[in-house]
């Protein structure tokens, strides 16, 4: 899914009350790209959004700049679209604002030797995740014999079984 | 003098708390019913003491009482009721109130309708429950307490943000809550099984009706968060992973593995020690997603480290009863008995392969959300994780776990028939790939791989239908047959088919909106027309206005479709009074194929102004989708057979006759 998942500064408002509180900061909403910013020619604007999406505003709370009213916001589009239009490729302008601000700046962390359990951590959790539960299967055939068998029931407690005891006791002279 | 005993009645809470968390307890582990026998009064007066206090401050809301230093801080006389009162949550220490008087409802339902529960479970249960309110009414008394006054009382409030005024969100917060806390109770039964060493059918059927309704609670609260996000946020963004976020996915996510895991547990005995772990841990997350937005971790590292009061004591919490349970855990888990053997295709192996996914895509987001904090206090370096990580690695774990959905409840217990499963989904097959052939013919632009999760949405619904259409006999009954049997299918069933056909839609809407929203930004000056997604707009102006407690410029767009009219836009660009804020509120035409979405910017120097418009594809569907699980779950609930309090029945009678969910 290409969800452009774009994000507002309102988001620290969740924060505030979806598991609420905090003292809230006051926001404006999002307004971000304004139609001054956009370059005419649509093919190259395309790419700067998409580059936009995927690079965060230093001074917001998770927020992609193509999300973002921040001033520092809006001079990293302005940039991203000067390099677009000085005749960068997509990852020249990433390199650019990279050297500049740090890999801070990505939304998408690269793989390195201090990210290397954030992408590898999923596909360990599903090993994991089978290696634990694997114990519950047993191959069919011994299954089908067992499940022939009776079920294992929980034990009785003590109460119950003082008071299993008893009930049979109270039979015992009727049957006997 | 009313905040005062409001104050009063939160200090006896925590004596009754403190009473109640060591007297029942030593009761079971003494077999002295009289001991036992406290956990029930105290946890009544528990809740009692806690709603008069919690009555006391939303007292002081409504009064707009700006002696009490919650009260001033955070709301303001001019708002309307609904806002003084949704105020009372909308803040730190009103909030942490809230959680713990839904903590202590959800204790006084077991000493309400625990009587059918053998008497030391439920002395346990209330015990361990009681234990959690005890730290939280420790933490408000100590750190946040909401009842201090000022002298001199302020003239007015300082208000609540205008962006949190809003009818989605005032009762957004309460639904989360009762969905985070509500797992307090699988993890009170968790842990008093542990300390019993036994657990039986008759603890997963307590256990499931009660995370069932706390999981419908999330549901809705997550839901609702993400509605008022749509349309107030001002873009129609409707989820973004923000950590805030991701803190209420998690429970969610670990509370669906729990709820059917509890089900092989219940049915058939098996998977008992993975339940219970996954009860603990569903809890857990409960507990870090409180400790996240709590302390302040997620704005900044370093904000938690200097002003670490709040924050070092629920992370104290939750370490305490996170590792205390895992501890016990540890200790106790292999004292109970494994039962029910079962093949790999199995209704049970279904359920394992729904676990195995759903709690890797937990863990998922749990390290993309944690990752960039662990790394920053272990090593300094300060890394972003986003959007693209979640849609890498989160979004492929739901691909195989939708596919493999519609099998499930078509799969024999013990040991199934997988090309007899398959064969009655057939009809949901052929839909799917119809589905696919006519959104490629339908759709020039868009990525290749939308049709593909149209498909799978079309496959789930259809799947569940099916299932139900197998049940019922349809077409291969007389109808009357059929209708007599829909009618006297277990609502249980009901409840699983809808849950199973609103996670289809809303998969859908997710998709569509995703893959193919039409955006345009421009500027308009009065007279302008444009178009977007075959919808004409022309902007007639906008004018400035006065509402309640705030003013506003309001946009006016006449919109028309093919000549004819269809509606007319009014997005406006509000200023709130108290605090001095702006908003934007859009100007959103529901359709059946998705919604016009109308924001106004600034005016410009030259006069004209800024606006964005955008079209949302099937975007509500993703509401609608949330809104029919939380009916499914209801549904399942009103099920005689799960009903709280249910006399309890022996696990063997359940598989006779129709298969029970």
């Amino acid at each position: 899914m290409t969800a452009r998942s774009k994000r507002s500064a309102l988001v620290a408002l969740l924060g505030c009350l979806l598991l609420a509180g905090a003292v809230a900061t006051p926001v404006a909403p999002a307004r971000a790209v304004t139609p001054q910013e956009m370059l005419p020619d649509k093919a190259l604007e395309a790419r700067a959004r998409d580059i936009s999406t995927g690079l965060r505003c230093l001074v917001c709370q998770n927020q992609s700049i193509d999300d973002s009213d921040a001033p520092l916001a809006h001079d990293l589009r302005v940039l991203v679209r000067e390099r677009l239009q000085a005749g960068d490729t997509d990852a020249q302008v990433r390199d650019f604002v990279v050297a500049r601000y740090g890999e801070f700046v990505l939304l998408k962390p690269p793989f390195s030797a201090e990210t290397v359990l954030l992408w590898l951590m999923p596909l360990l959790v599903l090993l994991g995740a089978v290696v634990i539960l694997r114990n519950s299967f047993r191959v069919p055939r011994e299954a089908a014999a067992a499940t022939s068998g009776r079920e294992p029931v929980a034990k009785l407690t003590p109460e119950e079984q003082a008071a299993l005891d008893a009930l049979l006791k109270s039979d015992e002279p009727k049957t006997s | 003098m009313i905040i005062e005993i409001g104050h009063f009645a939160l200090i006896l809470a925590l004596l009754v708390a403190a009473a109640q968390t060591f007297i029942p307890a030593w009761g079971a582990a003494k077999r002295d019913a009289r001991l036992m026998a406290f956990g029930e009064p105290a946890a009544l007066s528990q809740v009692g003491l806690i709603l008069i206090a919690f009555l006391a401050l939303t007292h002081a809301y409504v009064t707009s009482d700006f002696s009490v230093a919650n009260v001033a801080a955070n709301s303001h006389s001019s708002k309307p009721l609904i806002y003084r009162i949704s105020g009372v949550w909308g803040n730190h220490e009103g909030s942490m109130l809230l959680w713990v008087l839904i903590l202590a409802v959800f204790g006084a339902a077991v000493a309400l309708f625990g009587n059918n529960l053998p008497a030391t479970l439920r002395a346990n249960v209330l015990s361990v429950q009681s234990s959690i309110a005890l730290a939280f009414l420790l933490f408000i008394l100590i750190t946040s307490n909401p009842f201090e006054r000022l002298d001199p009382a302020p003239l007015d409030g300082r208000g609540l943000n205008p962006i949190l005024q809003d009818p989605a969100l005032a009762f957004h917060p309460p639904f989360l809550y009762m969905g985070y806390v509500g797992f307090s109770l699988a993890f009170s039964f968790a842990i008093a099984a542990l300390i019993e060493g036994r657990t039986d059918a008759a603890w997963a059927r307590w256990v499931r009706p009660w995370t069932l309704l706390a999981w419908m609670c999330l549901t809705i609260g997550i839901a609702m968060g993400s509605w008022w996000a749509y349309y107030e946020l001002g873009w129609g963004g409707w989820w973004f992973w923000d950590p805030v976020e991701n803190a209420s996915f998690m429970p969610w996510l670990a509370g669906t593995a729990l709820l059917h895991s509890a089900l092989v547990m219940e049915k058939r005995e098996a998977l008992k020690v993975w339940t219970i772990l996954l009860a603990i841990l569903t809890f857990s997350l409960s507990l870090m997603g409180t400790f996240l937005v709590r302390s302040g971790v997620l704005s900044s590292v370093h904000a938690f480290a200097v002003d670490p009061g709040r924050g070092v004591f629920v992370l104290s919490i939750m370490l305490l009863f996170t590792g205390g349970g895992l501890t016990l855990f540890a200790y106790r888990a292999r004292d109970l008995s494994q039962g029910g053997i079962f093949s790999p295709i199995s209704r049970e192996g279904s359920l394992v392969l729904n676990n195995v996914l759903l709690t890797t895509a937990c863990a998922t987001v749990f390290v993309g959300t944690l990752y960039p904090l662990a790394l920053e206090s272990l090593t300094g370096a300060k890394i972003s994780v986003g959007p693209p990580y979640f849609n890498m690695t989160f979004v492929p774990l739901m691909f195989p776990l939708l596919l493999a959905l519609p099998l499930g409840p078509l799969l024999a217990w013990k040991r199934a028939d997988l090309a007899a499963a398959m064969e009655r989904l057939i009809v949901a097959g052929v839909l799917a790939l119809i589905v696919i052939v006519v959104s490629f013919a339908a759709t020039e632009r868009g990525p290749w791989l939308a049709p593909f999760g149209f498909a799978i949405g079309v496959w789930v619904m259809a799947g569940a239908l099916s299932e139900t259409a197998f049940r019922i006999k349809l077409g291969k009954a007389p109808l009357s047959e059929s209708f007599r049997r829909l009618v006297n299918l277990p609502r249980a069933a009901v409840g699983t088919m809808l849950a199973h056909f609103g996670v289809g839609l809303m998969v859908c809407g997710i998709v569509g909106t995703s893959a193919y929203k039409s955006e345009a930004i421009l500027l308009m000056r009065p007279g302008d027309r444009t178009e977007i997604a075959g919808y004409e707009l022309a902007f007639r102006g906008a004018a400035p206005s006065k509402g309640p407690n705030y003013t506003e410029t309001l946009g006016v767009f006449d919109v028309t479709r093919g000549g004819s009219p269809v509606t007319r836009l009014e997005p406006s660009k509000r200023l709130y009074d108290a605090p001095p804020q702006p908003t934007s509120e859009a100007g959103i035409h529901p359709s059946w194929r998705g919604d016009l979405y109308a924001v106004i910017g600034d005016q410009q120097p030259d006069g004209a102004f800024a606006v964005r418009l955008y079209f949302h594809p099937l975007v509500r569907f993703i509401w609608i989708g949330a809104l029919i699980m939380f009916f499914g779950g209801a549904v399942s609930l009103s099920d005689r057979r799960l009903r709280v309090g249910a006399p309890q029945r022996r696990s063997s009678r359940a598989p006779v006759g129709v298969p029970a969910e």
